[in-house]
This record gives C-alpha cells, structure tokens and sequence, in this order.
C-alpha cells in the first residue's frame, strides 16, 4: 500500500475492496467490520429478493443481503461460495455477500469520477462512482443504499 | 418502610445520594473557592431539597433548605466569599438536612431534630457575623425560645410575617432576600442538632442502604449477556444429553438450574410494578371528570402486579389514552346515569394480574357501553368496510371494529378524544410490544378493554417447528395445545369446506393454515400426516400445519433488520440451540393474512351466542348442513352449535324409553334427528355423527347421518311449511334444505333442558373445558396442557 505522493491536502481514503462478477468494487475501510467464509444462511421466505437470509455472527443475527441481486448482476455460479462482509452501519451489523475479498486500497480523490454511464440503472444508484487505478476501475459503493434493500 | 408512600421514599433515596456529593462538593470547594461550577452544583441540591420538602410538607427541612439556599446564592453570584465559617455552616447544614432525613425515615415525620442553631449560623454566616459568635454553650432558656421561633417560622418560612417586630433586619446586603428568617438573632445559639441515632433494629438497612440505583442500560447489557448464557446453556444441555459421563451431566443440570435462576434474577431486577404507571392516572381521571362534568370514581385492583420496565414505558401511553376514552365516552353525564337507574358517580377500574405468563390489564367502566350497531353503521359510513362484510361479523367482532384506523364514534369532537385517532395507535403500540387488545361490552352495562401483555420481551418460551426443511419459532404465549395425524386419520378428519381446510377439533371446527403455502414454500412432509399447532390470536382460533415439531425451548429474542419488518410476518429471529438462525413467527399476523374474518371462531364469545340467538334472528346466518337419511338436509344454525362429535353406536345405552351416551363422565341424551323428523333410511351404522349442544351445564346430542358442509344461509328463500320439528325450508345450495327447530329437537331428548336449574345433573360444559391433549414424542407432557 502506497501513500500518494500529492503535496495537496491529502484527499484519501481507503477502501476495502472486493470482486463481484468480474468487477472490483470498494467500501469505506471504517464500515467494514469483519470479512468471513463459508457462513450456514438461514432463508426469510417472502423476504425481499435481495435479502439472501440471516447469519449467526457469534450469537447476534445479522441479515446478510446478496449483493450480485442488489446489483442486479445474475447469481453466483453452483458450486462457488460466498465470501460474508460484515459491515456496521448506525450501530447496526449488516453483513453483504460477495465473490471474494481484495486489499485494502488507498484512494485518491483526484482520480474519483462521477458512474460510468454505461451502469445501468439499479446498479447507478447504488455506486456513488468510479476510481481510476492503474489497470483497473474501482466501483465504490454506497453502503448506506445497498443494505436498504 | 411501610408508611412511607412512594413520593417521600424516592425523596429520601435521591436527597441522600445527593447530601454524600454535597460533602464531597463543599470540602473541595474550600480548595477552590471561586469554583462557580461547584457552588452552582450545590445550589441546585440545596434548592431541589427546598422544593420537595416544601412540597411534602417538611417545613423544618424546608426552612434549613431555604436559609442555606439564600447563602448559597450570594457565594454563587459573587457577592459572598467562601470562608472557612461559611464552609463550616454549610457543612453544618448538610448534617442538619442528613439528620432530618433520618427522622422522616424512621418515622415519617421531623422528629425532634432541632434547626434553630443551623438556621442561626448559616444567618449569621450570611450577615458575616464574626465566627466566635457561633458556638457559645446553650442555655435552657434560649433552647426554648428557639423552639418556639423555630415553630413560627416553620409554618410558612417564606412569608413576612416571620419577621417579627423588634428584630431588625440585620442582612444590609441583602434586600433580594427578605424572606430570611430574621426572627431568629444570629447571637441566640440553639442547642446542639439532636442528631438521635434512631434505635435502628438491627438487621433492617436504611431506604438508601438498602437500595441502589442501576443504570437501565446496564441491566440492557446484563440481560442480554444472560441471553447468551441461556442459549450457550441450551447448546450445552443439547449436547450432554447425548453423553453418558455421569458427572458431565450432573454439572450440566446445575448450570440449567444456575442459569434459569440467574435469568429470572436479572428479569426480576427489571420488573416494576404497574401502579409506576397508574399513579398517574387518579389525577388524570379527576381533571377529566370535572372538565366533561362527570363524576367517576378510580378503582385499581392489583397495583403490585409487575412486569419489564421496557413494556411498561411501552403501555403507559395506550393506557391512558383507554382512561381517558372511558371517562370521555364511556361513562354518562350524572343526569343520564340517574335516568339509567344508575348511582350519578362513574366507577372505572382498572385491574392488572399475572396469567399464564402474560400481564392481563383491563379498563373497565360502568358506563353507556358500546352498541354494536352503532359501530358497524359508522364503520360503514366511513368506508372502512363493506355492509356485506359488516352482516358476516358476529357482534363481539364488530365492536374491533373500533381498532380501524380512522374510526371514531363520539359524535362531538372534543379536546380529550374523538378524532378519530387513537384506538388503532393503542393497538398498534401494544401489538409491537407483541401484546393483543380487545374490547368487550354490554350496552347500558359498561366496557372492558383487556390488554395482554407478555411479562418480558427478552426471553420467552417457544415452540421450535420445522417447515420445508427450515426451522422456525412459535411464541407459547399464543400455542394451546399439539395435535398430531397419522395419515389414515389426517384423511378423515382433515375435510375441506368451502375450498379451506378444517379439521374437527373435539367437535370443534378448527380452520387449518397450512405454514408452508403461507411461506410460499413445498412442504417436505409427504407421508400423509399431518401435524397441527393450535394457536390462539386475537380471541380466534386456528391451526397452523407445520411439517414437524422440534422442541421447546427458552428462545432469545433478536430485532431484524428493517428490509424484513415490511414482511410482517416474523417478530424477530433467534438462535436455536445448535447455532442455527430461526425465524420467529408473529402468529397475530399469521393469522391476519390467513384467516378471512368470517372464517374466525370466537371461542369467549360462543357461550354468550348460543343463549341469545337460539332462533333463527340473523337475516344471514352461518347454517350447519347434515343429511338426515332418505335424501332429506337439515340446516342448523351454527351458533347453537356447541362441538361435532363421533360416537361408536355400540356405547349408545337406554334409559327407560331414552337413548344416552355416556360423555366425558356425563350422561347426555339422544335424539335421532331421523326418528324425530319422520325420515327413515337410516340403517345403523357403526359410527354416530352427533351434534352436541350445551346450555347452562347440560348437554344434549342430536345424531345426523351425514354433516355436510357449512355454509352462509339465506333466510329470503324460507318458506313456512309448518311442519313437527322444523321453523321452515329454505334453498341452500340449490337444495331445499329444512331448517331445525333446535328447540323442538333439544326438548325431544331432554324434556326439562330449559327448565332445571344450571349443572343439576350435567356437570361440564364443553365449551371451556379442554382434554388432555394428543401427546407427542419428544415434547415433554406439562408442554401440552397449555
């Protein structure tokens, strides 16, 4: 992890990232508050379709929302686990389901850009936009909107 | 500490919690005299005790108070310093206000603690009179002209008359503050404060040593560590009932017992008791009463009953929103209730007691009561359901009606209530407490309103069920009892009406939920049986099919996220003993989106139904359907209809020229609706299909061949052929169809059913009554007498 070398004030911040469908996605380092595996998810039958269940987080229940269904991308392939991000939002864990986790990446706000336009409409919403790495594009969610399911 | 109300306790407990500060405060003021902080911290102690004990009636505390206040004020703004006599005053004052503290705890009152030489120095510290005059020995004399100076002005310290002629003021710094009391001349010392340590018994603590002030977050946090424990308890019974090591399981039934204990301790330590909440209320209902010109009395029964200080918060405003209501619409003005035969003077009640795990309150007055019509017509009127849907409802359901929002029947809006809000937010706020509401009442009698309210919303006992392979949580609170089928009995009693299932519970009919169309899941039972919890909500009763039954056990109730809430359809979610997430299902809501009301049975209200509706009164009624041999249909209302019942002929017994039955140790009498009517097809068969009606303790049963079906009657389509036994025929169902004279047919088997006395000579009624239950593995037996 690189620190940026700009004299201006230091407009950074660090994302933890991770992948979905292909794509690198970010959210802010101070919401994360555990990532785990291999988690057993009990089903909420009616519950909306991106509530994926309920996770026992060492005796709290926590809801866990598939974030491949809030992004509107399709499901995860059979037969491929999904990786548990806990977050913490008002007090409140929330925990999101993702493909597989990535660094922690230091971000400049130089490099920061409104949505591509080519993201679709239910996606737009819920990426407050795109950081320009080197090679790769980090999507940065808004974690308040996609655990507003 | 009996004697001592409430008020004057709390009093004792807060002002000595602040005296022990006011120490501390003073001694570290003498450090840092210019501290504004400090002296305004004492200021406020010193005034809140002035205050209360004024109001309390105090006077000699008061008069202390007040002296020490005003030097308080002028070392506050400056125009005082603080010297070490002024600090020994005020020392001396907080011994003062401890030592009268004491008296009112011992015995209610001052005592003879005397204040006259506290008074004295904190005036002359206020005059700032040199020290020395302070401290001189006490003569006999001055003792007792300080008495009597300390009585005048002990009366009424703050008015002028205390500032008796002769005394000159002596305070030039002080015109703000004429109200000292200068009748007493700083030189007269008094004698020493009889600071008498009251014989304490041993062994009894004093109100602030006996109790200690928690913070309600702490307790949150211990409760919810108790929580875990018993689920970590649960993990642990769960696996050491596998085991054989004798010791491991002797250690593990003293942590069950270790921990139920310690749970019910901790729940304990947040229960209060519900006149907290109804102390209030007397005022409430006097104001109202003079403001509305009506007189009412307030009974309260069972003040003591406690329950979680969380709910309590949570009930208090529904609750006086329902005192409120029944003085504002309830009770009649005098001159109505004179009219009515009545005393001019209102009683409402209000009763609290324990039952079956629940808190049961009611508000209940002797008023106007509701009239049922009334409602359903403005229920009507306001569009919040159809006249069709109105003349399906039986009474008892129609006065929910005033639940709805939107629904208000005073016909003068008033400043107190009548706007249309309120009931449906009474029961939205104690439905999120998990709790049920209902109104019953008598027009001209009075109304009752009934909350029930579950003792705690932490822990509570529940049901574990298994449905499409998921497990899920029932509240006991709502479960009566467990029925299991195996599949050649399922076929037979499960029958479907009307496109819903019911089964016959006893004779009972028992609309049946099937959980997993519900959740919108295939059910994985699929060898036929069926397995049924009878659940109870809102005064209905219904049967929610599950897959299997698990277990019971204490569950801990975690909130869910808000993306579920909206479902409203679970009331939380748990961890089960083995680690697994369970949903908790808010049977109430279940009920809600499963049951139409017509499809509801109100089991309190069946008894009074059958008394009342005998003929047939309704222009639409709920008609049971039987074949009665040779092609013919009888119809019978359904109201008079106490339960089904199958009975093997071989047990049918003669009495003289009657047949009887012997039923749930009772004999009941037989009419054969064939033979009464004057139809003959019925060959015999082994099984009788009996109807059984029950009034005041008897029972008589009236055998049909066939029950058929029920449906909703229609009395346009009747015509009178006056025949033996029958009101007339009617088309139901594109089928003429007779309709019972239930009397006729009543009297038949039991010539003097309407005459003898109640329970003369059929005990048991079974219309309350409940038997033993179907007993299930793996669910212990006290489980199923719910």
């Amino acid at each position: 992890m690189s620190t940026p070398t700009a004299p201006a004030p230091p407009r950074t911040s660090q994302l933890a990232t991770f992948w979905l469908d292909g794509d690198l996605y970010g959210v802010e380092v101070e919401h994360v508050q555990e990532v785990l595996r291999s988690q057993s998810i009990t089903r909420v039958p009616l519950a909306p379709p991106a509530v994926a269940g309920l996770i026992n987080l060492r005796g709290q229940v926590v809801t866990a929302i598939e974030l491949r269904e809030r992004l509107g991308r399709p499901a995860r392939p059979e037969g491929t686990e999904a990786v548990v991000i806990v977050v913490r939002l008002h007090g409140e864990a929330v925990s999101l389901l993702v493909d597989s986790i990535a660094d922690v990446v230091d971000v400049d706000m130089r490099d920061f850009e409104a949505p591509p336009d080519t993201l679709d409409g239910s996606a737009r919403e819920l990426i407050r936009g795109a950081y320009k790495l080197a090679g790769q594009l980090l999507l940065a969610l808004d974690v308040n909107r996609a655990v507003g399911a | 500490m009996e004697g001592l109300d409430d008020i004057v306790e709390e009093f004792l407990v807060e002002s000595h919690e602040n005296l022990d500060q006011l120490d501390q405060d003073l001694v570290a003021l003498e450090q840092d005299p210019r501290s504004r902080e400090r002296l305004s911290s004492i200021f406020r102690t010193i005034h809140t005790i002035k205050g209360t004990s004024g109001f309390l009636a105090f006077n000699r505390l008061e008069e202390v108070a007040h002296v020490g206040e005003n030097l308080l004020s002028r070392l506050r703004d400056g125009a005082l310093d603080l010297t070490p006599h002024r600090t020994d005053a005020l020392l001396q004052m907080v011994d003062c206000v401890r030592a009268l503290l004491t008296a009112i705890e011992a015995s209610g009152g001052e005592g003879g603690v005397d204040v006259a030489r506290t008074v004295a120095s904190l005036s002359a510290a206020l005059d700032d009179a040199p020290p020395a005059a302070a401290p001189p020995a006490p003569a006999p004399t001055a003792r007792t002209a300080a008495k009597r100076t300390r009585r005048a002005p002990a009366r009424k310290a703050v008015t002028p008359r205390a500032v008796t002629p002769g005394a000159v003021t002596p305070e030039a710094l002080a015109p703000e503050a004429p109200d000292t009391p200068a009748a007493v001349p700083p030189a007269v010392p008094g004698p020493a404060p009889e600071v008498r340590p009251e014989p304490a018994d041993a062994g009894r603590r004093g109100v602030a040593d006996s109790t200690i002030r928690v913070d309600v977050d702490l307790l949150d946090a211990l409760m919810l560590l108790v929580g875990e424990l018993v689920l970590t308890r649960n993990q642990i019974v769960q696996y050491v009932g596998r085991q054989t090591d004798q010791d491991l399981v002797r250690a593990s039934q003293r942590l069950n017992l270790i921990a139920s204990e310690l749970q019910e301790g901790v729940m304990k330590t947040r229960m209060q008791p519900i006149d907290h909440i109804w102390s209030k209320l007397p005022r409430v209902v006097r104001d109202l009463g003079l403001q509305c010109g009506k007189s009412v009395r307030l009974e309260m029964e069972g003040r003591e009953t406690e329950l979680d200080k969380t709910l309590l918060e949570a009930v208090k405003d529904p609750l006086t929103h329902l005192v409120r209501n029944s003085v504002d619409h309830g009770v009649e003005s005098p001159a109505e209730r004179l009219a009515a035969g009545k005393p001019a003077e209102g009683v409402l009640t209000l009763r609290a007691r324990h039952e079956s795990g629940q808190v049961v309150v009611e508000v209940a007055d002797d008023g106007a009561g509701i009239d049922p019509a009334r409602i359903g017509a403005k229920a009507v009127e306001r569009g919040l359901l159809t006249a069709d849907a109105l003349s399906r409802l039986s009474p008892a359901d129609v006065l929910q009606l005033v639940f709805l929002p939107g629904f208000s029947t005073a016909a003068a809006v008033t400043n107190v209530s009548g706007r249309g809000v309120g009931m449906d937010v009474v029961k939205t706020n104690i439905e999120s407490i998990g709790g049920t509401i209902e109104v019953e009442s008598v027009a001209g009698r009075g109304t009752c309103t009934r909350l029930r309210i579950p003792l705690t919303l932490a822990i509570v006992p529940a049901l574990t069920i298994e449905c499409a392979g998921d497990r899920y949580a029932i509240p006991q609170i709502s479960l009566q009892e467990l029925v299991a089928l195996d599949a050649e009995k399922a076929a037979a009693a499960v029958e479907e009406v009307g496109g819903a299932s019911v089964y016959r519970l006893r004779g009972e009919l028992l609309p049946l939920v099937r959980l997993a169309d519900v959740l919108g899941l295939p059910s994985d039972r699929h060898d036929g049986h069926v397995v049924i919890a009878v659940l109870r909500s809102e005064g209905r009763r219904f049967g929610l099919v599950v897959d299997r039954v698990i277990n019971t056990e204490e569950i801990v109730v975690k909130a869910l996220g808000g993306q579920m809430k909206a479902i409203g359809l679970y009331s939380g979610a748990t961890v089960l003993g083995d680690g697994a997430v369970a949903l908790i299902l808010d049977v109430q809501a279940l009920a809600r989106r499963a049951l139409r009301p017509e499809t509801a049975e109100r089991q309190e209200s069946r008894a009074a139904r059958t008394t009342t509706t005998t003929a047939a009164a309704a222009e639409r009624q709920r008609m049971l359907l039987a074949a009665i041999g040779g092609g013919r249909r009888v119809a019978i209302p359904l109201d008079t209809v106490t339960r089904l019942e199958q009975v093997r002929s071989e047990t049918v017994e003669r009495v003289g020229s009657r047949e009887v039955v012997q039923y749930r140790g009772a004999i009941l009498p037989i009419v054969r609706l064939d033979r009464h009517l004057g139809a003959f097809g019925g060959e015999d068969r082994e099984v009788l299909e009996v109807i059984v009606y029950a009034h005041h303790g008897r029972s008589v049963a009236i055998v049909v061949e066939e029950i058929l079906d029920i449906v909703d009657g229609e009395a346009s389509a009747r015509s009178d052929i006056d025949d033996l036994g029958l009101l007339g025929s009617a088309v139901i169902g594109d089928r003429v169809t007779e309709l019972l004279d239930v009397r006729a047919a009543i009297l038949a088997a039991d010539p003097v059913f309407y005459s003898s006395p109640p329970g003369a000579a059929l005990p048991g009624a079974p219309t309350g009554g409940r038997s033993p239950a179907v007993d299930l593995d793996g669910v212990p037996a006290s489980f199923l007498e719910v």
